[in-house]
């Protein structure tokens, strides 16, 4: 599975959710398929996107957020994965995109290319709904899933190490906090 | 022993007044680490319905929760120890400074005058160094009547100047030994 037809799989269902990536290809290949207002990317801070997620879930509980994390980022952040359990944010899906390494540093391979198991240490932090997929039918289904759950859930996406040839896009790192920001006003001015 | 069993001299009214400066100022959400100066600060707003305790594993953790909270539309604070704001110096600088997020960490200062626990006499030695090197502005905290205007003061540049700021919990306010 490549990561790319992975979010690919779940556009879609992007449209009514919040969103926070990580840095690098996630949030590139995220941009090609499509940027929307309600996507942010953190294009640096290693680690925090799921914190990122954590914060927005806790203050707006009436939203869906999704973050879209990695392995190299998950591992900078393992203290973060038993917050994300104690407080257990029903309206958040922490997916996982674990190619085994740090591809866009020269794709040196991270722990979990040595055995280490993202999916087994988000259960033992206390993460009640985990689940690890190979394919993208599993994925779409296991992202379905976590959706009609309602409740905390991390996928674990085992994807291949291949992702875009560049990181840098057209979208400033200023221009999307902010619209991001009033994305997220505006829904609060409409209800 | 339990916590409550242990006598630690830290005030409790300059805590109570701190975290009613926190509430006057809206903050709805607090990230917490727990270090003896904070045991009173962390308490109230366990006991707070209306606040939302995050207790962390690690302070840096803060820096992505206020950020997420503050692009949601709610007011956060940090409370942390020293050693604390120097292990999130990252987050700070790679997400707060980066995207221009308003921050209000209150930490305490560790390690001046009169510490007794020699585990905590570097830190106190770099801090303000440390906030200097990274542009933050800051003041102390250090008497119970400059609290309620310093903190809200604070809250203010950290919106009209979208930056991170802190407070220096010092040991006139916090210790009464």
């Amino acid at each position: 599975m490549r990561r790319v037809d992975a979010m690919q799989a779940v556009y879609p269902d992007l449209e009514r959710c919040v969103v926070v990536t990580i840095m690098g290809a996630v949030a590139a290949e995220l941009q090609s398929i499509g940027h929307r207002p309600n996507f942010f990317y953190l294009q640096h801070a290693m680690g925090l996107a799921s914190s990122m997620g954590l914060g927005v879930a806790l203050s707006r509980p009436e939203l869906q957020v999704v973050v879209f994390d990695g392995d190299g980022s998950v591992l900078m952040n393992l203290g973060g994965l038993t917050t994300l359990a104690r407080y257990r944010p029903r309206n958040l899906i922490h997916v996982v995109f674990d190619n085994e390494s740090l591809l866009s540093v020269g794709g040196f391979p991270t722990a979990t290319a040595t055995g280490s198991d993202l999916t087994a240490i988000a259960a033992g932090a206390g993460i009640q709904r985990t689940v690890t997929v190979r394919t993208l039918d599993e994925f779409r289904a296991s992202f379905a899933e976590a959706l009609a759950a309602n409740d905390l859930t991390t996928i674990v996406a085992k994807v291949e190490a291949v992702g875009p040839s560049g990181y840098v896009t057209d979208l400033s790192l200023l221009e999307n906090r902010y619209q991001f920001q009033r994305y997220m006003k505006n829904l609060h001015n409409k209800e | 022993m339990t916590l409550s069993q242990i006598r630690m001299p830290v005030s409790v009214s300059s805590s109570k007044l701190i975290y009613d400066c926190l509430k006057a100022a809206g903050v709805r959400i607090v990230s917490a680490l727990p270090e003896t100066w904070l045991v009173h600060l962390i308490r109230m707003a366990e006991d707070d319905a209306e606040m939302t305790l995050v207790r962390l594993a690690k302070e840096e953790e803060g820096v992505g929760i206020s950020a997420g909270a503050h692009l949601a539309g709610v007011k956060s604070a940090m409370l942390m120890q020293n050693h604390g704001f120097l292990a999130s110096v990252n987050g700070i600088v790679s997400c707060a400074q980066l995207y221009r997020i308003p921050l209000l960490m209150l930490i305490s200062h560790r390690g001046e005058f009169g510490e007794r626990d020699p585990w905590q006499t570097e830190g106190g030695g770099v801090t303000e160094h440390v906030l200097h090197a990274l542009r933050i502005p800051y003041d102390r905290l250090d008497s119970e009547e400059h609290v309620g205007r310093r903190i809200a003061k604070a809250q203010t540049l950290a919106y009209s100047a979208s930056k991170p700021v802190a407070l220096l919990l010092c040991r006139d306010l916090m210790w009464e030994e």
